[in-house]
């Protein structure tokens, strides 16, 4: 398995969000996790890259057997983990460049390889921005600065496309944006699909599903997965809300 | 990301805070008459500026040190100051290699062959000039670039003429003691309508315990001509405080244009607030013609305390002045630092863009006066001060005065207060940038607006100060 979670219990403010949640994602896999407003997805997203303000009560989560919570932000990262943001910050004055030759360069030193020839990572800076339909100088801007959240959620892919990491996980990428943009953003996903390489996309709607079919499909419910099966459970939560896939479920 | 991690983030060592092993002739500490006498003779100088010297003295004896700054420290104890401290000479022509490694050391390109061609030195070690490179190449253009002190022997009456004529002797305690004890510095003159060949440079290093540097810096662009100087400074780590008290005057004649750049990285004293160079000077331009233009572009990152107002006097119609600064302050560093504008001719603008970070237990304020006198009609100013926080102990402050007096003058005003946040620092962090970075990443985005006013190799050295990688390589 790429990715094994057993079962992670996380408390925020002293309240449990995540239960006993186990999960298993292997290599070359797109998993999709569904759920109700609140289920703690984004919790999971958080917990699992690194991010301060929540309470690991019990569990582990490994990526490729490394324990990624005993793990700084920046080792997650330099292991493989990307993490998509569902709100990315703004960071006025780095250009998104600048940031990317930082960010590779770092991950390239923690690899042990030599940093990436400034041509080489602008050609292909040049090349992603294409591919997500963003304009030419989007490269000089600032990191998400002033972007519209299509831009945001675009700019996510692009660095992800960049970055070339092993396990991505997608925290709503598709909120927000017009079908145009969707698909785009779905593109992004796709060109990464690899048998060495695996996804989780996090999303309340199944519309991104139809761009990027998932190989599985799981509910958060009660603060684990209460559901899982293939593509086919995200039509059936389209039709029929939550409350007809969670019936009968465990939680 | 904790505070204490974020402060480790910003305490990078400080790297010029070596002392060079050099024989030196220095005074005893203490100042009288008699001192100044030493120092006037000691550079054979002629009896104008003798008599100069011993007038400020007196004028400074019945001076205060000005407590109006947001800083504190322990009163100075002038007569403990030593005011005259000179590398022994082993022959006229020939200078100590020490003193050579100690410039290499610190990256200033003090042979000609070296790399950055494009930069002349002047390279101030303690009170005396002790090289300076390109000097044929620049009187080819009829450029004088030269200490003050021999300025003074071949150049008496544009030294006469000009000395002073910006900052008076009286223009401060600290303006009129420089001016008592002032021992060398930069000279520089631009001749009518001559753009200078290359980059003027003074690099300033105190290394003698207890010295008082006091330089004196003086450049006059005639008209139509234009120049571009850079300072750098640094100083040995040492556990007592250091007196820096330079004062510089720029004048720029009609249509002449002077930009100045400081990178300032005096030793900053240690997490505790011991040692540490007081940096207190008084920076000042005349646009005294129509069209000038001065412009002030600082780096300030070291130093316990910096007292500085890089200042333009608009006299010239149609004049401009500009003030871009980044001072970052941290551990227990206090900055006051600012400009101020001063509009006397029409249609004068002047820019003011000033970046305060705070980090530690630092305290950094910006105070800037804009004054727009009756016959500025169509003066105009923008100014615009941001001030980023790093964690919860340190202070920022900003002390903006406006004196308008011509209702014809528009005066802009933005101000900005903002913190690293944890979101930022997160976002950085799960792209696999290590915290030293990501805060070095941020504060050098805040910062990018001055850092594009730096010439190109001040701006590599500012962006390595803040652990930056600027951006520009690339595309």
């Amino acid at each position: 398995m790429m990715l094994t979670i057993r079962n992670l219990t996380v408390a925020v403010e002293g309240r449990r969000i995540l239960d006993g949640l186990d999960l298993d994602i292997a290599a070359g896999e797109v998993h999709a996790l569904m759920g109700p407003n609140g289920a703690g997805k984004s919790t999971l997203a958080n917990v699992l890259a690194g991010r301060e303000g929540y309470e690991v009560l019990e569990g582990k989560a490994l990526l490729d057997g490394q324990d990624l919570l005993t793990m700084e932000p920046e080792a997650r990262a330099q292991a493989g983990l990307f993490l998509s943001f569902q709100h990315p910050v703004e960071i006025p004055g780095v250009s998104n460049l600048q940031f990317l030759r930082t960010a590779l360069d770092c991950l390239r030193k923690a690899r042990g390889e030599p940093p990436l020839d400034s041509a080489a990572l602008l050609r292909a800076a040049r090349e992603a921005a294409q591919l997500l339909g963003l304009p030419a100088d989007f490269l000089k801007r600032g990191v998400n600065e002033g972007f519209s959240g299509g831009e945001k959620k675009r700019n996510e892919i692009l660095q992800m496309l960049l970055l070339e990491p092993r396990f991505v996980i997608l925290d709503e990428p598709d909120s927000g944006l017009d079908v145009d943009a969707l698909k785009l953003v779905a593109a992004g996903v796709n060109r990464l699909r690899r048998p060495d390489r695996a996804f989780l996309i996090i999303t309340h709607y199944p519309r991104i599903l139809e761009y990027v079919r998932p190989d599985r499909v799981h509910v958060l419910h009660g603060g684990r997965i209460a559901r899982s099966g293939e593509a086919e459970l995200a039509h059936q939560i389209e039709a029929g809300g939550y409350a007809a896939v969670l019936e009968g479920s465990v939680a | 990301m904790s505070t204490a991690e974020l402060d480790a983030a910003l305490s990078q060592a400080y790297e010029a805070g070596f002392v060079t092993d050099i024989e030196t002739e220095t005074l005893p500490p203490g100042l009288d008459e008699k001192v100044i006498e030493y120092i006037s003779v000691k550079k054979n100088e002629p009896d104008f500026l003798r008599q100069w010297r011993l007038n400020a003295f007196h004028r400074w004896q019945t001076m205060r040190e000005p407590r109006w700054a947001h800083v504190h420290y322990e009163p100075i104890d002038y007569q403990g100051l030593i005011y005259y401290a000179a590398p022994k000479r082993r022959s006229e022509t020939e200078i100590d290699p020490k003193l050579l490694e100690t410039y290499e050391k610190l990256g200033v390109p003090v042979h000609e062959r070296a790399a950055l061609a494009g930069v002349a030195v002047d390279a101030v070690f303690d009170s005396v000039s002790v090289l300076t490179t390109f000097k044929d190449k620049l009187a080819e253009a009829g450029v004088i670039f030269c200490p003050i002190s021999e300025a003074v022997q071949k150049y008496p009456e544009l030294v006469q003429k000009y000395l002073g004529s910006v900052v008076p002797p009286g223009d401060n305690f600290f303006a009129a003691l420089n001016s008592a004890v002032f021992s060398d510095g930069s000279f520089v003159y631009v001749p009518k309508g001559v753009r200078c060949p290359l980059e003027l440079s003074t690099y300033f290093r105190i290394n003698t315990a207890r010295t008082g540097q006091f330089e004196r810096t003086l450049i006059i662009a005639d008209e139509g001509s234009y120049v571009s100087y850079l300072e750098g400074c640094t100083a040995p780590m040492r556990d007592e405080h250091q007196l820096h008290a330079a004062v510089v005057e720029l004048i720029a004649l009609e249509g002449a244009e002077i930009r100045y750049s400081t990178v300032q990285n005096w030793y900053p004293g240690d997490e505790e607030g011991r040692g540490g160079v007081y940096n207190f000077v008084t920076k000042r331009g005349l646009c005294a013609g129509r069209g000038a233009k001065i412009s002030w572009t600082q780096v300030e990152t070291g130093s316990a305390i910096t007292w500085k107002y890089p200042s333009v006097i608009l006299k010239g119609d149609d004049s401009v002045g500009e003030f871009y600064s980044v001072a970052l302050t941290r551990g227990r560093q206090q900055a006051d630092t600012g400009t101020k504008m001063i509009h006397l001719g029409r249609n004068t603008r002047s820019t003011i863009v000033s970046k305060g970070i705070a980090a530690g237990h630092s305290q950094n304020a910006y105070r800037g006066l804009v004054r727009i006198n009756p016959g500025a009609s169509g003066a105009r100013n923008y100014t615009q001060c941001d001030s980023l926080l790093i964690g919860p102990h340190c202070g920022a402050h900003t002390f903006p005065y406006i004196e308008s007096r011509n209702p014809r003058a528009i005066v802009e005003h933005e101000a900005s207060t903002s913190r690293v946040s944890e979101e930022q620092l997160f976002y950085c962090r799960q792209r696999g940038i290590d915290p030293e970075r990501a805060v070095a990443l941020i504060v050098g985005g805040f910062c990018k607006d001055v850092f594009q006013k730096l010439p190109l190799e001040f701006a590599v050295e500012a962006g390595k100060l803040l652990e930056v990688s600027l951006e520009g390589s690339v595309g």
